[in-house]
């Protein structure tokens, strides 16, 4: 049975506080339009998800629907590749729809229809959270609408198909960047006017409250099963956790039951795109400065003058430029610490966890792969990292294919 | 007297109702923009929402959208849309409202926006994305009280929530006529005039209304159950389809004639 994702006795310091805020970050910065809905949502959420019936219908799905508990892999050709600690792999790429994202969308799903809610809408970037809310929405009967940056269905082409194939219409988003953060922008826009039938199920830990708790809630399976797993294979908690941090809710998901475990080290993982000095990065945590976008108060990637800048990636998921407040006040406290892997490190990442063990990780992913990569050699082989493998790249391919040479000579 | 009260009490005196005009700062630059601002103001606009530019206005519809995006490009931000204010402030005694999202402000400085601002001879601020629940830590860091903070309303704002919001107000409640972004259309009277009743229940300022109020017919029937009318999708748009026309801010300036004409209908004033 998997555990509840609802923990009122919260740790590391409880938080968010009430009113939504990590320390001094998140908050609900949204216009007066949307705080009846916002405060709806909180009061309901507090309500709902608590309830036995609703923990239950929950449990269920995730075990018989997504597929739950997802494998805890000791990934034994790479680690004895690097040459030092011992990698295992979290296969969230083994839930349906081939995330960790919907975790999140049927809780999320639930908690809606139990508000009474039939339309479900949300934003997507490498179109996972898309595909997992057209999903989702598809199993409970309801309506679905997607929003997709141009410049994501172009280059996520195989998920705009599924998303279709699901009954979900999407929205093709061109204001802006056409990337996730416009497509954010434009599912707010809708939901103001559809706010009556409609439940926006935002992807990440970011949002306004009570969204980078709800999410973290119903992602942090994916650490209390890691606990359960490691203890069952090694007897022991693990030295190291790491994911990628795009918005950061694989990370969230992963690190929350592990933040009173304070000998457990958090490393979130964000996209250094063509390099930081270049400025054509994803690394809001890493290079970039508090403020507020859609909802919350969090690292962004900003001019001095507070307009949001351009978010570079080669991986759609993590092409935004902010970052889920809850991993703001996680690096400010120093509980977690952030690193950036670039574009070329990610698809070296990507191409070796390929060759060595069979397994095609999501570019998003293959961030935190490449973080290991590195920092594994120069650990003891008694050392334990876990890295969440929080999507499959079958999605990728057409982005990573012509960027990587052919090694053998066989297909000439 | 700061402008808003006295604006509002010298347009009572005269049963008129305000017209208020949203004009995005630098759109499509600074020179035309300055022109045409001026334009409206000599051509009977009461008060004006300078709007600071965004990259990403999640409560604006696309023709505001295309409007920042236009002011952006040419280099308008929130520093310079305080010049803007100064120099528009040189030509004219109505009150000026900064009309912004909050990342620009919080990137600025609480206090040196305050200062900034009333010596640009701003009168107030409205700020999107702030509702009461987060604005402390604006207001907080003001030195004096000579910028009203202008607070929105919704139509699913409730009225313990309407009554919260005007205790913490100044100058005017900008009332949401509809849920939607800015220049969406379908807005009933009807709606508003209930909400406007309550809202008159709680507090004895202003009660403007905005969003999707666009001809003088909307502004003729809204004027019979409000204080005041913003219209700003319609003028981003009449720039939108004159941008390098050198008759811009005579083509503007007869729109703000024609709409600021009919809010000269007379009924329904706050109390004064």
């Amino acid at each position: 049975m998997t555990s509840p994702p609802f923990s009122e006795s919260a740790p590391y310091g409880g938080l968010p506080d009430a009113t939504g805020h990590f320390g001094p970050y998140g908050g609900r910065y949204v216009a007066e339009t949307l705080m009846p809905a916002i405060l709806e949502l909180d009061e309901a959420y507090r309500r709902i998800a608590p309830d036995t019936d609703f923990q239950q219908e929950l449990a269920r799905l995730l075990a018989a629907y997504v597929g739950r508990p997802t494998p805890l892999f000791h990934a034994e050709r790479l680690s004895r590749h690097l040459g030092g600690a011992a990698v295992f792999l979290k296969r969230e790429d083994l839930a349906h729809t081939g995330a960790h994202k919907i975790n999140n969308t049927i809780g999320q799903g639930l908690l809606a229809r139990r508000m009474g809610k039939r339309k479900l809408i949300a934003e997507t970037g490498a179109g996972q959270h898309g595909v997992a809310t057209a999903t989702t929405a598809a199993l409970f009967g309801m309506e679905c609408r997607i929003f997709m940056g141009v410049e994501d269905i172009r280059r996520q082409a195989p998920n705009v198909q599924r998303m279709r194939l699901l009954g979900a219409e999407v929205v093709p988003v061109a204001s802006g960047t056409a990337t996730l953060k416009d497509a954010m922008n434009e599912a707010m826009r809708y939901w103001v006017e559809a706010v009556s039938d409609t439940f926006y199920v935002i992807g990440s830990v970011a949002g306004p409250h009570p969204y980078p708790m709800m999410v973290r809630d119903f992602q942090q399976v994916i650490g209390q099963e890691v606990k359960r797993q490691m203890a069952a294979a090694a007897g022991r908690l693990p030295d190291c956790l790491a994911a990628c941090v795009g918005g950061g809710s694989n990370a969230m998901g992963l690190f929350y039951p592990f933040l009173e475990e304070r000998t457990v080290e958090l490393v979130g993982v964000e996209a250094a795109g063509h390099g930081i000095p270049t400025g054509r990065h994803a690394a809001a945590l890493g290079a970039g400065s508090v403020g507020v976008l859609h909802g919350s108060k969090s690292y962004l990637l900003q001019d001095p003058g507070g307009q949001i800048r351009e978010a570079h990636s080669i991986s759609a998921g993590l092409d935004y430029p902010g970052v889920g407040p809850e991993h703001a006040w996680l690096k400010d406290s120093g509980r977690a610490r952030y690193e950036a892997v670039d574009d070329a490190a990610a698809l070296a990442a990507f191409r070796l966890l390929c060759r060595l063990e069979g397994i095609i990780p999501a570019l998003e992913s293959a961030h935190a792969l490449a973080w290991v990569i590195q920092a594994a050699p120069r650990r003891s082989p008694g050392e334990i990292i876990v890295v969440n493998l929080s999507g499959r790249g079958d999605k990728d391919l057409g982005i990573v294919v012509p960027r990587i040479q052919p090694e053998g000579k066989e297909h000439p | 007297m700061n402008r808003i009260p006295r604006t509002f009490a010298d347009l009572a005196a005269r049963k008129e109702k305000a017209l208020i005009g949203f004009i995005t700062a630098g759109d499509p630059d600074r020179t035309i923009s300055l022109a045409a601002i001026q334009a409206m103001c000599r051509a009977g606009l009461d008060l004006l929402e300078l709007g600071v530019p965004f990259s990403d206005p999640t409560a604006d519809g696309p023709a505001i959208q295309r409007s920042s995006a236009r002011a952006l490009a040419a280099g308008m931000d929130l520093r310079r849309a305080i010049e803007m204010a100064a120099s528009i402030r040189g030509c004219t005694e109505i009150p000026l409202v900064l009309f912004s999202y909050y990342n620009p402000i919080l990137a600025y400085g609480a206090e040196a926006f305050y200062r900034h601002a009333v010596a640009a001879g701003a009168d107030g601020v409205l700020v999107v994305d702030l509702p009461p629940e987060e604005s402390a830590e604006l207001t907080s860091r003001w030195p004096g009280k000579a910028l009203s903070l202008i607070r929105l309303t919704a139509p699913t704002t409730p009225p313990a929530r309407l009554e919260a919001i005007a205790a913490s107000a100044s100058g005017f409640i900008y009332h949401v006529s509809k849920l939607g972004v800015t220049g969406s259309e379908g807005v009933s009277v009807a709606e508003v005039e209930q909400k406007v009743r309550e809202l008159r229940r709680v507090t004895r300022l202003p009660v403007c209304v905005g969003f999707g109020i666009s001809t003088p017919a909307q502004v003729a029937a809204f004027s019979t159950v409000c204080d005041g009318v913003v219209v700003g999708s319609a003028f981003e748009r009449l720039i939108e389809e004159n941008l390098g026309r050198a008759e811009l801010p005579r083509i503007l300036a007869e729109r703000v004639a024609a709409l600021k004409a009919a809010t000269r209908g007379g009924k329904g004033n706050a109390a004064p």
